[in-house]
Formats: structure tokens, C-alpha cells, sequence
């Protein structure tokens, strides 16, 4: 048997602190936030929304290109498409010479994006020509598209076409002409594919090759890369969805803020004061409730006055303010009375607490939780709006990049490059979604008798 | 309850008086002159014209005349438009937006009790998910995307049939106004589900319900008699701002479907500066959206007995 020591008799403490069943006592906020670490849903949307403020403060500092800067080589790309460049001689005029020994409407020489030469044999019952170029096949309804060049006599069987060329597909026709230059109906067509390319001079001058490369003739280059594509100015939409961001975000972010510090002013002096005073001022608030919102939102935004060169983001921040304020201040007000009648307060008057103390230490950080809620939900709304504004053409004045102006912007060539619309229409619907569910899970949180509902 | 209604309506219009004012003081301070147009006008044409249109007046003046008018439903004449009275642009194209915002909140109301009832019966279960989905989408993708992607929709479906069954834009016929005012509504649609979802889940765990259930009243019974018309009282309430925000929102939808409603025209206005139709129009809706959320209040206490309208 083992041995017993006198150290095992010795008598062992005796505190009370055994007994003690509670649990570390938690802070409102403490509690708050492990309710928000449970709710999945409203982590992830946190998460999303930490990357779309890395996306707008540190990306730009990253992707360090110019949002305003327009690569004419490459417009209305979408993103990661092909941008492979063949280098080439410089352009020589051309005089109608044709190596080709093929019949009808063919091509001079390979098609790129400088020129595309055609040559045609004259159609029967022709008195002259019309060239036509589309970027659609000339269907049954006869669909030729833009016209490109007449004659009216026979004597030109060639044409060079170099408006505004892309290296995509285009189909050229040639339509018959009567002898009063009457279209016929008697027409040829070919597919057309350009190839991209750019010369010597042109790519030095775009510092796409450096000055002592060994790069010459007939080789390929890359052109400049962009990652999401370029709108239809040529313009890199990934630094301009940044700069759109700041934009966005600043309104969608700073107005709330500053309208909800009003509204917490304004609502925590009605309800502290309470009685005539109470009731005048949110009688006002009231009114200024009643006022149309989106028809006062242009109201003011062409009282203010946009001056050239400007960018409309501070008067459209001011007449967010100025409108949305009524909210929070009804809410903070009522919260105020709420808390006034609560047993703590009389609690702490009693043990000698001043009118400031009281404020400050009780009633305002007990509203704060109502507060964050409705930034949250404040967030979302304000972009929302921002976007609706700048979509109908009533917001931040171009060439300033906002989700909505880019989205005003895309949706009129939404059919030949639909990510100009998507792209922000995406990030748009994504941060008002994040901020959405984050706001949910702050309830929630905050709130213990909505919790079970989900 | 006479009482209550005659408060209400008078408390109705000092605030369009607010707005009015408001409206006023707002186009009053905008840079710029309304006589100012690129055609080059004489100093006396002009003097003629400042009074013709009051406009050599003190601003006091100015203002009394404007209330004056306004009391008496005159809204002045077009600058732009000459020969064309605010009143009878309001008269031609409002009607166009009030049927198409009407049709919208027919289908938000509509679909958001209808779906938000389904949710909580089917809750946690596939048509719940479903629809919350959809519920998410609505609430977060902006309407102007949603009504570029439904013309889409349109045209490929119309060019799949081979006829216009559903035209893509424009006005005239009811088949123009469904997809604008489904467009319109969604949004609406979407926080109404929500709302709905979460009272009717409040109704279906109380004691009522369970009362009823152990009387043997068959679940249909339940279901329209005292689970929707207890959950339906906080969507009645939401209901007067939301026609508001579904008013205002027509202006993209106007925009896109190319509709001749009042908001494509005031937009239009603005870019004109044409002052009296945009004062015109935003008093005018002002006025319109303050008497449809008493409307709304009043109706709330018809469909709740508990209210006490006397507050």
C-alpha cells in the first residue's frame, strides 16, 4: 500500500467558490456577437463584406491602371478574351490589285483589323454596286446592315473598308444597283474574320514593346491584359468597377452614417425632452416623411447645381441626409422612452446619477444595438438609390464610375457585351445582399425575441 | 371614427402645404433661369415674359400667387410646352403610372401573402427554400436589371412562339402592362413575403391556432380564417409606404419600358428645367402619396377592430 504522507492530512480550503453555479457574467455586446458567430448565414455575408471593402480601399493600389484610360485596341472585350496582336508592316494605300483567282465577292488578302479588302466580279443585271457590312448574317429579311460604299457604274470592282474594325466576325455584301441607282435583288455575302493587328510604330508608341526588343514583323504581341474586360470607351472595367466601388460604397456607407448620427441627435433630444417639444419636432419629422423621396432626391440634386467637371456625389450625399434622417430619429425616440420607464434608470437616479450620466452611460449605448441594425439595413437601401439615380441619369455626373452609372451605361449594348451590365449589376446585387443578411443576423442577435423565427 | 378621419385629413394637408413649400423653396434655389433658353431674347420680350409668368414679382409674392393657384388645383403652364397646362399633363399621363403602380401593388400584396403563407407551412421544407431564393433575388438585384433581363426573356419567348404574344414595350393593351408591373411589384413582392413569413409564423405557434385545431376545425378553415387574417395585419400596415416606394420606383420601369407614364415625364422635365411641371408633379405626388397612406390607415382600422383609432 502506498504510503500516506502527513501532507494528506493537511486540511484543504474551504471557498465558497465551489458552490458557485453562474457563469461568467456576459456585456450586451459580448452576447451579441457569439449569437452572430452562430448564425452561419450572417458570418459568411461578413466575410463578403470585408472583401468588398479590401476590394475598393486596397485594390486600386494593386490594380494600379487608370479608370479613365481608353484602349482603343480593345473595346467592349469581355473578360479573357484573346488579346494576341500580329505585328505588321505599315499601311500602304492600295489600288484595287488582287492576287485572288477566285469568283464573286472574295477577299484581296487575309482580312485584319487595319484593312479588309474585297474585290467582287460584277453581278448580272448590274449598273453599279453597294457595299453593306453587318455583324449578323444577312437573313430572309435581307438584313444587310450598314452601308459602306456605292458606285454607279461598273468600272470599281474593289473597296477597302478600315471604319472602326474589330477582330471579330463581320459579313460583307454586295447588293446589286439599277441603272437609277435602285437596290436590287440580286446579292452576294461572305463571313468575314479579322484578325487583330497592330505595327511597329503603333506598338512602340503604346509601350507594348520595349524600345531595344528583337520583336519584329509577323511576330504576335499581347496587348494590354484586362481581367474583367473593357467597356464600350475601351476603358479597364476591373479599375473602374474599384473606383465605382469607392463611389458606391462612400455614398452607400457615408450617407447612412451621417444621417443615423442626425437621427440619434435629433430622436434622443425629442424623447428625453418629451412633452410640446416632443411633439413638435417629430410632427416635423413627420412632414419631412411625407416628402416624395426620389422626386426630392433630383429636386435637390439639381437645387445644388452640378458644375462641369464635377462629380454630383456630395449633393446626392446631402440630399440623402437631408430625406432619411426622419427614420432613426422615430426609432431612437421611441427607444428613449422605452428606456426611460426602465427599472435600471430609476435604479440609478436613485443612487445619485446625473442627467448626463445617464444619457451617455445608459440610454444611448442601450439604443445602439437598434442603431447598427438599422445602418445595416440603412446600407443596402442607400446604395439601392444611388443606383437607381445614377441608371436613369439623374445621379453622379460621368465620366465618375458608380455601379449604377456603369450599369446605365452597359444596359444599351447589353446584347453585343452583356458583362458591362453584369458586372456591376452583380457587385451591386452582392453587396446589398451581404449587407441584407448581415443586418438579419445583427437583429437577431441584438433582438432575443426575434430569434426563434428563422 | 369621423372624427379620427377629419383629423387625418386635415393633418393630410398641412403636409402637402410642407411639401408645397418645400417644393417652392427647393426650385427656387436651383442655378440657372427658366427664361434662359438658347434661343437670345430681347430685354423687353424678356420683360414681358417675367411677367407673364410672375416672375418680376418679390419672392413673397411669388409664393402667396403660387399657393394661391395651387388652392385652387392650377398648376400653371408648361415653359417648355408652350400652350400646355401642367394640369392637363398630369391628367393625360398619371393615369398611365396609377395603373401601372395599381397592378404592381396587386401583385406585391397578392404574392407576398400568398407566398409568405407558404413558407411558414412549408417551413424548413423544399417550397420554402424555393421561394426564399427567389425572396433573396428580389430583394437584391436592382429592378432596372430585372427589367432589361425580363425584355430579354420576352423577346427570345415571343421569338420562340413566332408572334408578339407578350409585347416587350410600350403601352395600349393589358398583355403591356403585365411585365412592367410584375417588374415593378417584385421587389415589394419580396419584403412582403418576408414580413408575411415570419407573422404567419408567429400565428401558426399560438394558442389560438391550437384551440381551433383541437376543436376539429378542418385545416383549410384554419388556414383562411384565422391564420391569414392575423397574419395579414402587418402587411396591411407596410402597405401605404409601399405604395409610395412602388410609385417612385415606377420611374426606372417607365424608363426601360418605354411606358408615357408621369415619371418618365418628369425626368424628362428635369432635364429641361421645365419649373412648373416639375413643381407641378412633385406636389401633385406628394399630395397623392399622403392621402393613400391615410386611406391605408383608415382601412387598417376596418380590417383591425383592435386599433384604436382615437390615439
Amino acid at each position: 500500500m502506498s504510503s500516506l504522507s502527513p501532507a494528506d492530512f493537511e486540511r484543504i480550503s474551504n471557498s465558497s467558490e465551489k458552490e458557485n453555479i453562474s457563469r461568467p457574467s456576459l456585456s450586451y455586446w459580448a452576447d451579441a456577437w457569439i449569437r452572430l458567430k452562430a448564425n452561419k448565414r450572417a458570418l459568411l455575408s461578413l466575410y463578403l463584406i470585408v472583401a468588398l471593402l479590401l476590394f475598393t480601399i486596397v485594390g486600386p493600389l494593386i490594380w494600379t491602371i487608370d479608370p479613365a484610360l481608353q484602349d482603343l485596341d480593345q473595346i467592349s472585350q469581355p473578360p479573357g478574351s484573346n488579346r494576341l496582336a500580329l505585328i505588321i508592316d505599315d499601311y500602304e494605300p492600295w489600288t484595287g490589285l488582287s492576287s485572288s483567282s477566285e469568283n464573286g465577292l472574295r477577299l484581296a488578302e487575309s482580312a485584319t483589323t487595319m484593312a479588309v479588302r474585297l474585290v467582287w466580279d460584277v453581278l448580272p443585271n448590274a449598273s453599279g454596286h453597294r457595299v453593306y457590312r453587318n455583324i449578323f448574317p444577312v437573313g430572309e429579311e435581307r438584313a444587310y446592315g450598314i452601308p459602306l460604299a456605292e458606285y454607279f457604274d461598273n468600272s470599281t470592282q474593289f473597296f477597302e473598308d478600315r471604319l472602326d474594325l474589330k477582330p471579330r466576325r463581320y459579313f460583307y455584301s454586295i447588293v446589286s444597283l439599277g441603272e437609277n441607282g435602285e437596290l436590287q435583288d440580286e446579292y452576294q455575302s461572305i463571313a468575314v474574320d479579322l484578325q487583330r493587328v497592330t505595327t511597329m510604330s503603333e506598338a512602340r508608341a503604346k509601350g507594348l514593346i520595349l524600345p531595344n526588343s528583337e520583336l519584329t514583323t509577323g511576330d504576335s504581341i499581347n496587348l494590354n491584359l484586362h481581367p474583367l474586360g473593357t467597356d464600350y470607351l475601351g476603358r479597364d472595367m476591373l479599375s473602374r468597377l474599384m473606383e465605382g466601388a469607392r463611389v458606391s460604397l462612400f455614398i452607400g456607407i457615408g450617407a447612412p452614417s451621417l444621417f443615423i448620427l442626425f437621427g440619434i441627435i435629433y430622436g434622443s433630444f425629442a424623447g428625453f425632452m418629451g412633452g410640446k417639444i416632443d411633439q413638435f419636432l417629430m410632427r416635423f419629422a413627420d412632414f419631412v416623411v411625407a416628402l416624395p423621396f426620389l422626386l426630392f432626391m433630383i429636386l435637390f440634386k439639381i437645387a445644388f447645381g452640378i458644375g462641369p467637371g464635377e462629380s454630383g456625389v456630395f449633393p446626392m450625399l446631402v440630399a440623402l441626409v437631408v430625406l432619411m434622417w426622419p427614420g432613426t430619429a422615430r426609432l431612437v425616440r421611441g427607444q428613449i422612452l422605452q428606456i426611460r420607464e426602465q427599472g435600471y434608470i430609476g435604479a440609478s437616479q436613485l443612487l445619485g446619477a446625473r442627467t448626463n450620466y445617464l444619457i451617455f452611460r445608459h440610454m444611448l449605448p442601450n439604443t445602439l444595438g437598434v442603431v447598427l441594425v438599422t445602418i445595416t439595413f440603412a446600407i443596402p437601401s442607400a446604395i439601392f438609390i444611388e443606383a437607381f439615380l445614377s441608371f436613369i441619369g439623374m445621379g453622379v455626373a460621368p465620366p465618375t464610375p458608380s455601379w449604377g452609372a456603369m450599369s446605365n451605361e452597359g444596359i444599351k449594348n447589353m446584347l453585343t457585351s452583356p458583362h458591362e451590365l453584369l458586372l456591376p449589376a452583380i457587385l451591386i446585387s452582392i453587396t446589398v445582399l451581404a449587407f441584407n443578411l448581415l443586418g438579419d443576423g445583427l437583429r437577431d442577435a441584438f433582438d432575443a425575441r426575434l430569434r426563434n423565427q428563422e | 371614427m369621423i372624427s379620427y378621419i377629419v383629423k387625418r385629413l386635415l393633418q393630410g394637408l398641412l403636409t402637402v402645404w410642407f411639401i408645397a413649400t418645400a417644393t417652392f423653396f427647393a426650385m427656387h434655389n436651383v442655378p440657372g433661369d427658366p427664361l434662359l433658353n438658347d434661343r437670345a431674347v430681347s430685354d423687353a420680350i424678356r420683360a414681358n415674359l417675367e411677367s407673364k409668368y410672375g416672375l418680376d414679382q418679390p419672392l413673397g409674392t411669388q409664393y402667396l400667387i403660387y399657393l394661391k393657384n395651387l388652392s385652387q388645383g392650377d398648376f400653371g403652364i408648361s415653359f417648355t410646352q408652350e400652350n400646355r397646362e401642367v394640369n392637363d399633363i398630369i391628367r393625360e399621363h398619371f393615369p398611365v403610372s396609377a395603373i401601372l403602380g395599381i397592378l404592381a401593388v396587386v401583385f406585391a400584396a397578392t404574392g407576398g401573402i400568398l407566398f409568405g403563407a407558404l413558407t411558414a407551412i412549408y417551413r424548413n421544407r423544399l417550397p420554402d427554400f424555393i421561394i426564399m431564393i427567389l425572396v433573396i433575388l428580389g430583394i437584391s438585384v436592382p429592378s432596372f436589371v430585372i427589367a432589361a433581363m425580363s425584355q430579354l426573356a420576352l423577346v427570345s419567348f415571343n421569338s420562340l412562339v413566332g408572334v408578339t404574344v407578350i409585347p416587350v414595350a410600350g403601352w395600349g393593351t393589358i398583355f403591356h402592362m403585365l411585365t412592367p408591373a410584375l417588374v415593378l411589384g417584385l421587389g415589394t413582392m419580396a419584403y412582403l413575403t418576408r414580413l408575411m413569413r415570419s407573422s404567419m409564423l408567429e400565428v401558426v405557434g399560438s394558442d389560438y391556432i391550437r384551440t381551433a385545431k383541437s376543436k376539429g376545425i378542418p385545416a383549410p378553415r384554419i388556414f383562411t380564417r384565422h391564420q391569414i387574417r392575423n397574419a395579414i395585419l402587418p402587411v396591411v400596415t407596410v402597405l401605404g409606404p409601399s405604395i409610395a416606394s412602388i410609385t417612385t420606383g415606377g420611374f426606372v420601369v417607365e424608363l426601360v419600358f418605354a411606358i408615357p407614364g408621369l415619371g418618365r415625364y418628369f425626368v424628362q422635365a428635369v432635364q429641361q428645367l421645365d419649373y412648373t411641371v416639375i413643381m407641378g408633379t412633385t406636389v401633385f405626388y406628394g399630395a397623392f402619396l399622403v392621402f393613400m397612406v391615410i386611406l391605408v390607415d383608415i382601412l387598417y382600422g376596418l380590417v383591425d377592430p383592435r386599433v384604436r383609432l382615437e390615439k
